[in-house]
């Protein structure tokens, strides 16, 4: 019905997955490929087996241990017995299964919506699902991806489908291009802080425009990755020829022949001129500046330059009363410059920003700088997965981090949520390249602020919120 | 799964807008325990002081909002993480219908595969309940097959929810079996596909 008119990316590829129609507007869709991870990944096998279910497909199946092991050099697998046990109850079920499971130590391991991309599984046209929030990252590589929960995956492991209800769509057009200094990461903190944390609820969002075709894959990443927090399940890019070049040779990429083929359909995935969406924002890209987080949503942002926000300039009772919250929480005080806020944690990682790009930035601003982490400070770089370390050190950046005093640790989600036991103290206060600056995301207490792995480094130095641009 | 069909109660107007699933259940919770277990951690940094008591200003502490079965909230209830365990925690809390203007769409999909109901209201309808909940107090009924919501004063409030998903709260349906019986297409999809997209199908 939909295939004579003009039509969105998003549509062209529910469209291509449709098993059933449901009836408003809901349908059976078929899920190419789903990852799972050592919590509600093992949590799902769990639940199948437990209800006497089969894996329906296990070669369409990838796990992979991320968020229990443990980040410190020369690990073996989590921090503790109820990690362990965790990762082993992965391995059993992997095994029972014959699903692929990329182990603690194996070359391929990493975070989840790091390796998806970095091994060619992520390709434009996937219907990919995870029971992880940030499985948006995947739309990066215009594949159709989104995060569920763990009955979900239990259906989906069962039936190799999803039934879903058909989402509007947005398109964010960012024009312009990024002034220097400024990442993709501010680039969507700026955009949550200006739409608002619930703004992309019921959205599927392409994000398109002069800055978006300008951005490297990883920043595309970045960008996807944050759409849930601005309540959207799904963030997209159409393909391009970057996405084809960087996906060219990865492992699971189509090869040869295949490959021709493959990409001949993968330029088919753009939204038709003319295609109709819900909704369309505008961004003006070079406006953007460095952001950082002042309070406990990732709304909360400002430019690194700005004041904390003060809420008396609010006349919206509620939000005046959360802002004063977030600001006790985080134990600041309205006008005061951000900039030059002490802090005694840094924390550059997570599927948000741990990627080889990520890490070079940061490191190039280090080196430039010439200078160490400031004394009071612990900073941790932690690579997205094995093979962004490799590549790291292959490269001598892990040297550069090392000698500036940071730690250079092991792959995994480590301090982005703290679930295999590596906390943030209460009270301390932490630059971090994650994408939650929740109440207690990081530990119990603990404040977070989220910023550019730049941003991130800069402030390492500094021992303070502090401006990237002027290192 | 538990049917959803009429549900009486007090309706506890917390009222905060963006409730976050990590402020509804830490992670580390999810994994040490199970369902059925949670129920002492559902807004933990809420709920208890430093020193692990009570916190007597949180409102879930306080004498009428105690076990009640209906939370009202502002917008975007159960945004950020996947976590079901967040859906899990309320339950155990003994909550079984969150009504707000908004949800996150994974907690929302998370709630109608637990037989709890998410019920979208307009945010100033949201707020009447509200307050009439400290004003008035009284239970309140919601009524799903009828689509209604009954008022503690007797207003009547009409509510949307999406046919499949009614139907699947109110006779507690089993989302994977009634999928099963689409076998023979699921088949011919993936047959197809292999036709469509061959370079998926070989070995890497
Ligand atoms: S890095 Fe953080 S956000 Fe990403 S998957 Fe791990 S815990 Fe989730």
């Amino acid at each position: 019905m939909h295939s004579m008119a003009a039509r969105t990316l998003f549509d062209k590829l529910w469209d291509a997955h449709v098993v059933a129609d449901l009836g408003d507007d809901v349908a059976l869709l078929h899920v190419d490929r789903q990852l799972l991870h050592d919590l509600s990944g093992y949590r799902a096998l769990r639940e199948l087996q437990r209800r006497g279910l089969q894996v329906r497909n296990p070669e369409r199946a990838y796990a992979v241990p991320d968020h229990l092991v443990s980040s410190a050099p020369g690990r073996s697998g989590g921090n503790a017995e109820w990690s362990n046990l965790q990762i082993n109850g992965l391995r059993s079920s992997c095994d029972k299964w014959g699903i692929r499971l990329f182990d603690v130590n194996d070359a391929e391991q990493g975070i989840v919506h790091v390796i998806g991309p970095e091994l060619g599984l992520t390709q434009p046209g996937l219907l990919i699902v995870c029971g992880d929030s940030h499985t948006s990252t995947h739309g990066a590589l215009g594949a159709l991806a989104w995060g569920i929960g763990s009955s979900e995956l239990v259906h989906v492991l069962a039936t190799q489908t999803i039934v879903q209800k058909r989402p509007r769509r947005l398109r964010v057009h960012f024009s312009g291009r990024l002034a220097p200094g400024v990442e993709a990461k501010d680039l969507i903190l700026y955009l949550i802080g200006r739409e608002g944390a619930a703004a992309g609820t019921g959205y599927a969002v392409e994000y398109a425009g002069e800055a978006i075709s300008e951005l490297d894959m990883e920043g595309r990443m970045t960008l996807c990755n944050l759409s849930i927090e601005w309540g959207a399940k799904i963030g997209m890019v159409a393909p391009d020829a970057r996405t084809c070049d960087w996906l060219k040779g990865r492992p699971h990429a189509p090869r040869e022949r295949d490959w021709d083929a493959a990409t001949t359909a993968w330029r088919a995935l753009r939204s038709d001129a003319g295609a109709r969406f819900d909704r369309e924002i505008e961004v003006d890209a070079c406006k953007v500046e460095p952001q950082i987080t002042w309070g406990t949503s990732p709304q909360d942002t400002i430019a690194v330059s700005a004041r904390v926000p003060d809420p008396s300039a609010t006349n919206d009772i509620a939000r005046r009363a959360a802002m004063h919250k977030a600001l006790e929480y985080m134990g600041l005080v309205p006008g005061q410059a951000i900039a030059g806020t002490r802090i005694d944690r840094v924390f550059i990682g997570s599927c948000t920003n741990s990627r080889l790009v990520d890490l070079r930035r940061a490191a190039m601003l280090v080196q430039r700088a010439g200078r160490r982490v400031a004394p009071h400070v612990r900073a941790w770089v932690v690579p997205g997965s094995q093979s962004v370390k490799r590549e790291a050190e292959a490269e001598g950046l892990d040297r550069i981090f090392l000698d500036a005093g940071f730690e250079w640790r092991e792959p995994g989600c480590a301090l982005c949520v703290g679930a295999n036991g590596e906390l943030i103290a209460p009270g301390e206060r932490c630059v971090s390249t994650s994408n939650r600056n929740f109440v207690g995301r990081q530990g119990p207490q603990a404040r977070t602020h989220l910023a550019s792995p730049v941003m991130a480094a800069a402030a390492a130095l500094a021992g303070e919120i502090a401006d990237a641009r002027e290192f | 799964m538990e049917k959803f069909t009429v549900l009486n109660s007090v309706a506890a107007p917390l009222m905060l807008a963006n409730v976050d699933t990590d402020l509804i259940i830490r992670i580390e919770r999810l994994y040490r325990l199970d369902r059925g277990e949670l129920g002492a951690w559902a807004f933990e940094s809420l709920r208890y002081l430093s020193d692990d008591r009570e916190n007597p200003q949180f409102l879930l502490n306080q004498p009428p909002w105690r076990g009640a079965r209906i939370l009202l909230a502002a917008e975007n209830f159960g945004c950020g993480s996947s976590r079901e365990g967040a859906v899990w925690a309320l339950w155990d809390l003994g909550v079984r219908c969150v009504i707000a203007p908004s949800f996150g769409d994974i907690f929302y999909n998370n709630c109608i595969q637990n037989g709890m109901l998410p019920l979208r209201l307009a945010a100033e309808q949201v707020e009447s309940l509200a307050a009439e909940a400290k004003n008035v107090g009284g239970e309140i009924s919601v009524d799903l097959a009828a689509q209604q919501v009954r008022t503690a004063s007797g207003r009547l409030l009409a509510f949307d929810i999406e046919p499949g998903q009614r139907e699947t709260l109110l006779k507690g349906l089993d989302a994977i079996s009634l999928t099963l019986a689409y076998s023979a297409e699921i088949d011919k999809y993936q047959e197809r596909d292999r036709m469509l997209r061959p370079w998926l199908y070989r070995k890497a």
